[in-house]
């Protein structure tokens, strides 16, 4: 239990202290996971609509491959990415190896099918209940799209705060792909991954605990926008 | 030579769906005038022919034409109301200048004409509040603004009071005679007599997907022709 | 339009990720070892090498054999790892220019207070591994194929035990970095073999002593190499000569011996010439 009485002491102590290296290390884990986020709702939430709504080929096969990735463990898809990008591998020229890009592209990886597969379902049920009368006033399926991901805003930014929650948790694929490299790759989790193998557990505890407050009050807030907002919609 | 897309020409039209023939062989011309309503017991596929003719589903047998061609454009020709007020997650006003905008309409004259329509069907306080925080009554005469911002020459509407209180079917009801006296033909489904009785120029009497009778309201409440129609109208249940 | 709208992904994904506007500075990519990160040494060597030559080291820090793979794979620019005999398979391979000895540090057994082996102050590496076997007493193995791990193994052999008929039993395999095994020794309480560099900085052993050391078979050799760039024409070869060079120079061997945690010196210099 004495550990956990140091890390709250040292949380404490880095967070009011403004602790260069803390601050360093939060702003590119926000930055890491926030862009990831941005990038797989760009392509999952059209993703998700698509395949819920058009009969294309293959849209068997992507629908598959987006539950399987799901539930892919983040080391799994770091160690993908990190043969991709691999200067042995197909996008070796890139040189994107050990950056932050590359922890971008990882995440991104993570993010896209839960943000795809959460749109699908809003998307599906919302098609149910629209269908008929868009159809009727002469909205083509691509302006469909638009309509139904904006009227289901509030659940898809459920499914958003689900892949903010997975990137920012998830230490297996950024570790292999960003090589936690002191003041370029580590982030929040790969940063007390390796203070736990030092033995500074009091230290790690309380990055936890930083990490966990941060992702609270990002999901608090996000939370907190949409019920405001959806209750003046229903 | 007019644009009209009326009359609407429903030719041995069937449908059959997971094995059963849920129409069958109902052929009928809609003139521009009188009032249509589509009358019959509740699974007589009454629904069923308007989406039929609006164009949401296509019929296994016979065909739907329009003015002696294919079906026109829908956007601005015809306009369809369900029985449930469909609504988007926007303002009351938003609703009217999102189908104002699918019709192509231009920006800038999208506001004039929601407005208008919206005062139309008294909803103008309205306007700037969640549409869906409407009350039934208030939504169902919103899908009617809507449609009616879209100047179409049919309407149809699908038992748009079946879920509606009195007080705010007589206003829906008022809102369509409306439309109707602003020279739009008027196509509707309803199992309520009273309703049929009320507002129908014309009767289609439908029973077990078949076409029954057809006849002006006039004759068809006095002297029903079929066995079926005259046992509707005394108030029998009819299966 | 796939294509071009994956290519505006991946620039979004690259603009984000840049860590300086402007002209990158010069860095070299180090693969080196955990127990080499985490021993505090590179903290200290870094920012001399930096100040004398303007070049920045990024250091990957993984297991031995994870490091070898980045390199072999020309993702490192210089390797630092602690196995000769895969540094010189490296180099014979013709993945490394040329391997030098440039310090070297020690093993330590280290156990529970209570030494159910009895093993305190046996002054035979072999002798307590083979103690240990006898009383099947719990022991630790990092079982990830490192520098660290292959040691332990040598050890067995010379003591002519073959402990993986026994894993799962005394004998665990956690497949972890040093400071994980430490952690999970410190916790069962169980013996272990680890780098003085890591066992001196960890804060977490609890009640584990550190019972045998000193003995030469537990001393530990370090090797640099530069990738070569004949196999890897982006290797950023004369940077990483000037690492290797520096390394092995009186200033950089000087750095290496003056580097102490609690008083205790942990690293020796040990440049050679080139091996042939």
């Amino acid at each position: 239990m004495t550990d956990f009485g140091d890390a709250f002491t040292t949380a404490f102590g880095l967070i009011a202290s403004l602790d260069p290296d803390l601050m360093e290390i939060v702003l590119l884990s926000l930055r890491v996971s926030l862009t990831a986020v941005g990038l797989a709702v760009l392509v999952g939430l059209p993703l998700g609509a698509a395949v819920a709504l058009f009969r294309f080929p293959g849209r068997l096969v992507v629908a598959a491959l987006l539950n399987a990735f799901m539930g892919l463990p983040p080391v799994v898809i770091g160690l993908m990415v990190y043969l991709l990008l691999s200067r042995n591998g197909p996008l070796g020229v890139l040189g994107l190896l050990f950056t932050p890009t590359a922890m971008i592209i990882a995440q991104w990886l993570l993010i896209t099918p839960i943000v795809a597969a959460l749109a699908q379902q809003t998307v599906s049920d919302l098609h149910a209940e629209y269908d008929e009368q868009l159809r009727s006033l002469g909205a083509g399926p691509g302006r469909a799209v638009w309509t139904l991901l904006w009227d289901g805003r509030f659940s898809l930014l459920t499914a958003v705060l689900a892949g903010f929650g997975r990137a920012s948790a998830e230490v297996g694929a950024v570790m292999i792909v960003g090589g936690n490299i002191n003041h370029v790759t580590r982030v929040m989790t790969t940063t007390i991954a390796l203070e736990t193998s030092k033995g500074n557990l009091a230290l790690a505890l309380g990055l936890g605990m930083i990490l966990i407050t941060l992702a609270l009050t990002i999901t608090l807030s996000a939370m907190a926008v949409r019920d405001l907002a959806s209750r003046r919609h229903a | 030579m007019t644009d009209t897309i009326l009359p609407l020409s429903i030719d041995g039209v069937g449908y059959t769906a997971a094995g059963r023939r849920l129409i069958d062989g109902i052929s009928a011309t809609l003139e521009a005038g009188p009032r249509t309503i589509v009358l019959g017991p509740n699974g007589a596929g009454k629904s069923l022919l308007l989406r039929l003719c609006h164009g949401l589903i296509r019929p296994t047998t016979g065909h739907i034409t329009w003015a002696g061609t294919g079906a026109p454009a829908r956007p601005g020709h015809q306009a369809m109301v369900f029985q449930r007020p469909v609504l988007l997650r926007r303002s009351t006003f938003a609703n009217v200048t999102y189908a104002l905008g699918l019709k192509g309409v231009r920006r800038h004259a999208r506001k004039a004409l929601a407005l208008a329509a919206l005062e139309r069907a008294g909803l103008a306080e309205r306007a700037t509040q969640p549409a869906r925080l409407l009350s039934g009554g208030e939504q169902q005469r919103l899908t009617l603004a809507r449609a009616w911002a879209l100047e179409p020459e049919v309407l149809f509407l699908d038992e748009p009071t079946a879920s509606l209180d009195p007080a705010a079917t007589r206003r829906v009801e008022t809102l369509i005679t409306q439309f109707h006296g602003a020279g739009t033909k008027i196509v509707m489904t309803t199992h309520d007599l009273g309703q049929a009785r009320r507002l129908a120029d014309e009767v289609l009497f439908l029973h077990h997907g078949r076409l029954v009778e057809h006849a002006p309201a006039g004759d068809f409440f006095a002297r029903p022709q079929s066995r079926e129609a005259a046992a509707f109208i005394e108030g029998d249940l009819l299966w | 339009m796939v294509t071009r709208f994956a290519a505006l992904l991946l620039g979004l994904a690259i603009v984000a990720g840049a860590t300086e506007l402007g002209a990158e500075p010069r860095f070299i990519t180090l693969a080196s070892t955990t127990s080499t990160e985490n021993s505090g040494l590179l903290a200290h060597l870094l920012p001399r090498f930096l100040a004398a030559t303007g070049i920045e080291v990024r250091v990957v820090a993984v297991g031995t054999g994870q490091a070898l793979r980045i390199a072999r794979n020309g993702d490192a620019d210089v390797l630092l790892v602690h196995h000769r005999p895969s540094e010189e398979a490296f180099v014979a391979e013709g993945h490394g220019v040329a391997r030098h000895e440039v310090m070297i540090n020690d093993y330590v057994i280290g156990g529970p207070r209570a030494d159910p082996a009895g093993i305190a102050d046996n002054s035979s590496a072999v002798a307590a591994f083979a103690q240990i076997a006898a009383a099947q007493a719990p022991f630790v193995s990092r079982g990830d194929d490192s520098g660290t791990h292959k040691k332990e193994l040598a050890l067995w052999a010379a003591a002519g035990i073959d402990p993986a008929s026994a894993s799962g039993t005394w004998y665990r395999e956690v497949g972890a970095g040093m400071g994980a095994t430490l952690n999970i020794a410190a916790a069962m309480p169980a013996y272990l073999l680890s780098d003085r560099s890591t066992w001196v900085s960890f804060r977490n052993k609890g009640h584990l002593m550190l019972l045998v050391e000193g003995d030469p078979p537990l001393f530990n050799p370090y090797g640099v190499i530069l990738v070569n760039p004949d196999r890897h024409p982006h290797v950023k070869a004369a940077e990483g000569q000037a690492f290797i060079d520096w390394m092995l120079s009186d200033e950089g061997q000087s750095a290496i011996a003056s580097f102490r945690v609690d008083g205790q010196q942990l690293f020796f210099p040990r440049a050679r010439h080139t091996d042939p």
